[in-house]
């Protein structure tokens, strides 16, 4: 059989290169079905991006749900044991509520998630592959890193009451510089600190030893280090600026504790690519692996208008049918 | 070529005072300032191009990126909660979000309170967080008249000089918030178009300091 090339869309085209990519990491397939116990969900509500779901009722009375995310399935088949790693990806339809939307969308989401006993090489593969998959579909693409326990910390370590601190969180995710000097003076905590973690972003190797020299208590320290070194390993990936520190990326403190990570590319106005460590999903559940992942919403792609000449790997797969 | 910024500003007063401040930060624009009928206007030199759109709208142009970057008072950004940068408070059209009723009216915490609003989700985010029972009533403009005609028992309301509630009788009894306007960046365009946006932004930090 053969197939002209020209016939893929980006979406498809972008599906094909990301498996192969995936595979060449040595991640396995995970192929789930449409339909979920509701149940799963229901528990685990604040993870999911949008809290409606679709449900209905089958044929032996169980309540389903048309699956409105991919991760809660995938770490339910997964098992806890010392020195294992389980890697899994996966190209799936999720339902969800896109924010600002008024309707159900069927969104394609393609996403990796690695499993089990991680240490900071395991986990700074993961962002290596999430910078990976997004120079595979774009020329130009930035991936920001932020790290939630550090962010927590300094919160933390800030003075700042719990209302203040979810004011100042709100703060970081919009890049509000002044808003956050507002909040600090209302509650007389001095925000030069916050301010200048906020205002940092930029090349790891610059904008880490800026903020080193402002921290103080051990747990900020602590998390700084773990950032550090996540950041370390990513040094030599010759990604150079388009690997990005920045503290405006914030997943929620429930679920999210290590490092997380946004990606976009270039002609497509949202991001694209969204992830994170969330040991703490997995705690909730009485598990005690370390987990981290990330999905990429592949039928953004549609809005952009030429890929990336590096998909060469669609070219590949293609002729290898062709035989 | 120079990369260009796009630039979404609001229709009105308030976009006009922030282009004087583009325009003395060095972000001129001379085609924007001859009368007619065009919507964009760029000048290729300055790596700028503005348009006017409504006021309401600048954030979803800005938060869709077909702007990257937009003039917007924070009472939209709290009624809309685009998912966008928010860079500058740039210190103009300041006023509060505020609620007022009929000058003399006790509230009374036996019945649900009748709120009349162009802003239902700040309205209703406040009293929220007073866990106070409430029935919103969206309206579009002229939100002054519902006391009045016993459509509702007090409005939410962007109130500058408190002179359009005295004149009709209204006074300011709780203060929700204060707005000005803002500068608002797309996410992804602020990642790829990063110098030429912080340098507008500082632009303006500059001229809002010579202003203050």
């Amino acid at each position: 059989m053969k197939i002209d090339n020209s016939i893929f869309t980006n979406e498809e085209r972008a599906i094909f290169a990301l498996r192969s990519l995936y595979d060449q990491y040595g991640y396995n397939r995970y192929k789930m079905g449409r339909f979920e116990e509701y149940d799963l969900y229901v528990r685990n509500k604040d993870f999911l991006v949008s809290d409606e779901v679709i449900t209905f009722t089958d044929r032996s009375g169980r309540l389903k749900a048309l699956k409105p995310d991919v991760t809660l399935s995938i770490i339910k088949n997964t098992t806890d044991a010392p020195g294992k790693v389980q890697k899994l990806y996966y190209n799936e339809n999720v339902y969800r509520v896109p924010e600002g939307s008024r309707s159900f969308k069927e969104i394609m989401q393609a996403g990796v998630e690695c499993v089990g006993d991680l240490d900071t090489k395991s986990i700074a593969e993961v962002v290596l592959l999430a910078a990976r998959s997004l120079d595979m579909l774009s020329d130009r693409f930035v991936l920001d890193v932020s790290h939630m326990g550090f962010i927590s910390a300094v919160l933390d370590a800030s003075g700042l009451s719990d209302s203040g601190k979810n004011r100042a969180l709100n703060c970081f995710r919009h890049k509000n510089l002044h808003e956050l000097d507002e909040v600090c003076r209302a509650e007389g905590v001095d925000s030069c600190k916050l301010t200048a973690i906020l205002d940092c972003c930029g090349n790891p190797a610059q904008v880490l030893p800026r903020i080193e020299q402002l921290l103080v208590t051990p747990a900020e320290q602590n998390a700084y280090q773990e950032f550090r070194e996540v950041c370390d390993a990513l040094e030599d990936s010759g990604y150079g600026d388009a690997l990005r520190v920045d503290f405006s990326v914030g997943n929620d403190l429930k679920y999210y504790s290590g490092v997380v990570f946004k990606g976009y590319v270039e002609g497509i106005p949202t991001g694209i690519l969204s992830g994170g460590q969330y040991d703490a999903l997995l705690r909730k559940i009485g598990r005690n692996s370390k987990a981290i992942g990330f999905a990429i919403y592949v039928d953004l792609l549609d809005k952009m208008d030429g890929m990336s000449d590096n998909m060469v790997a669609v070219e590949e797969y293609t002729l290898e049918n062709n035989g | 070529m120079k990369t260009m910024v796009n630039i979404a500003l609001p229709k009105g007063r308030l976009g006009e005072k922030t282009y004087a401040m583009l325009k003395a930060a060095g972000f001129e624009c001379p085609a924007i300032e001859e009368s007619n009928r065009k919507l964009v206007f760029e000048n290729p030199e300055k790596g700028v191009r503005y348009f006017w759109v409504k006021p309401s709208d600048v954030a979803i142009y800005v938060e869709r990126g077909a702007a990257d970057v937009g003039i917007v008072g924070k009472d939209i950004l709290l009624e809309y909660k685009p998912d966008v940068y928010e860079l500058l408070d740039l210190g103009l059209g300041k006023c509060r979000m505020a609620v007022a009723a009929p000058k003399g009216f006790k509230e009374t915490t036996g019945t649900t309170l009748k709120v009349a609003t162009k802003f239902p989700n700040i309205a209703q985010s406040y009293y929220d967080s007073k866990s106070r029972d409430i029935d919103i009533i969206k309206l579009n403009g002229s939100i002054e008249i519902a006391p009045l005609l016993g459509l509702s028992h007090v409005i939410v309301d962007i109130v500058e000089t408190g002179g359009t509630l005295r004149a009709n009788n209204l006074e300011v009894c709780e203060e929700i918030v204060p707005i000005s306007a803002r500068m608002i960046a797309n996410k992804a365009g602020y990642k790829f178009k990063y110098q030429e946006i912080n340098s507008i932004r500082q632009g303006l930090e500059r001229q809002r300091e010579v202003q203050q």
